[in-house]
């Protein structure tokens, strides 16, 4: 049985080296190459337009209603809130029985809430009209992992739920019932970062974890369809580019990279010798031309996904930059921060 | 440990590895052009690209509603 496993693991380093080799065929040129032809972009003014002051602990995770003004976002303090975020209103607030909410999700309706962290739950609650009425009460425990809950995210209804955790592992869950349709096993460690595919793309969905690795997902058979591993640590966030074709990830490592799934590789690195701490959390404005990265040293930096610069710097928040999303009609971005607040800018 | 549960999640990764080398891909120049071509021809819909102005920007309008 020894002989066996040795044939195995020469088989597989063999597997690696002819997938390399497959990749590497197709690099024929830089994507920044490509890019030399297109215009320049000129100077960005984007500022502070709200901040969003209430939560007593860490911002650590955030996620924009279709409305394109309502905002969830969970802290440190066990609280989820509800945003009203052009005037910055709390429309809700929820406070969870554990500490570190690190994942919250807007239902695709708008009439709910999902959320977890530390108590390896992801549970959803239903947004009441009434601001007397208590939300824990009406609340419902989905998803069950045997570790934190990293991330979480209603597929195209508010009837499922995609989580990520802490165990090494991704699930989809029925949220009425509470039954898990599918499990996704490929990490090797914690699993921190999911997105799901533009609905146009089909059924699938990128993770990102604690092994450096990226992997796409078939989310019917539950098979890993491409796996990336070309970041030096932690992968912290990850997203899809607007058109479904490529998705660009946050990590540790001060870096972040753009992952091309029809050339399947990295197509572009976005970093400066300046920049020494991780990366958190990436988003891309509607056309996928701009990358925004939130990062540990409390800045976010703007980048020009296909040349490869920095074409901005934000500072204000006075402690790290957890968690950014761009609104789902691209007018502005919201980030949260370690500095208790969310900052929306435009 | 047992030998058998290693060689049973070795012959995974193999496989997962077969699958993994065989996928269909295209040219870095290809895909490049087409994520060019993509932002491109979203550029004058992307309200944080093109710096949409104070008056059509709900947050960057100064304005805020008062009750008489």
């Amino acid at each position: 049985s020894s002989d066996t496993l040795a044939t195995l693991k020469t088989e597989s380093e063999t597997l690696k080296t002819k997938l390399e080799e497959e990749r590497a065929k197709l690099h024929d040129v830089e994507l920044h190459q490509v890019a030399e032809k297109t215009e320049a972009l000129g100077q960005f003014v984007m500022k502070t337009r709200r901040t969003l002051k209430g939560h007593g602990n860490k911002v650590l995770c955030l996620d924009w209603c279709k409305d394109k003004r309502r905002i969830v976002s969970s802290s440190q303090d066990g609280k989820v809130i509800v945003w009203d975020a052009f005037t910055t209103n709390k429309e809700h607030a929820v406070t969870m029985p554990c500490t570190w909410v690190m994942a919250c999700a807007y239902a695709p309706s708008g009439c709910a809430v999902a959320c977890g962290g530390l108590d390896n739950k992801c549970s959803v609650y239903p947004l009441s009209l009434d601001k007397n009425e208590n939300l824990a009460a009406k609340k419902k425990s989905v998803a069950m992992h045997t570790n934190y809950l990293s991330a979480c995210c209603f597929t195209n209804s508010d009837m499922q739920i995609l989580t990520s955790s802490g165990d090494g592992t991704c699930a989809l869950w029925d949220v009425e019932s509470g039954q898990m349709l599918q499990s996704f096993h490929g990490h090797a460690a914690d699993v921190l970062c999911l997105d799901l595919a533009p609905s146009e793309t089909g059924n699938t969905f990128v993770s990102g974890g604690c092994d450096k690795k990226s992997c796409v997902w078939d989310m019917r058979t539950g098979q890993c369809v491409q796996s990336f591993e070309t970041h030096e640590s932690d992968i912290n966030s990850v997203r899809y580019y607007p058109s479904g074709d490529a998705f660009a990830s946050g990590s540790d490592d001060a870096t972040c990279r753009l992952y091309d799934l029809r050339a399947d590789r990295e197509v572009a690195i976005y970093s400066k010798e300046s920049i020494i701490f991780g990366a958190s959390s990436v988003d891309f404005s509607l056309s996928g031309r701009l990358l925004f990265g939130g990062y540990n040293d409390y800045t976010i930096n703007v980048w020009d996904v296909l040349k490869g610069t920095r074409v901005s710097i934000l500072f204000g928040h006075e402690n790290r930059v957890s968690t950014l999303r761009v609104s789902p009609d691209g007018t502005a971005f919201c980030s949260g921060s370690w500095d208790h607040t969310l900052r929306i800018w435009a | 440990m047992s030998g058998s549960s290693n060689i049973v999640a070795m012959k995974k990764i193999v496989q997962q590895l077969r699958f993994e080398a065989n996928i269909n891909r295209v040219k870095v120049s290809q895909a490049a052009a087409e994520l060019q071509q993509f932002c491109v021809q979203n550029a004058l819909q992307d309200p944080l690209l093109t710096g949409v102005s104070s008056s059509t920007n709900p947050f960057r309008t100064q304005k805020v509603c008062s009750f008489l």
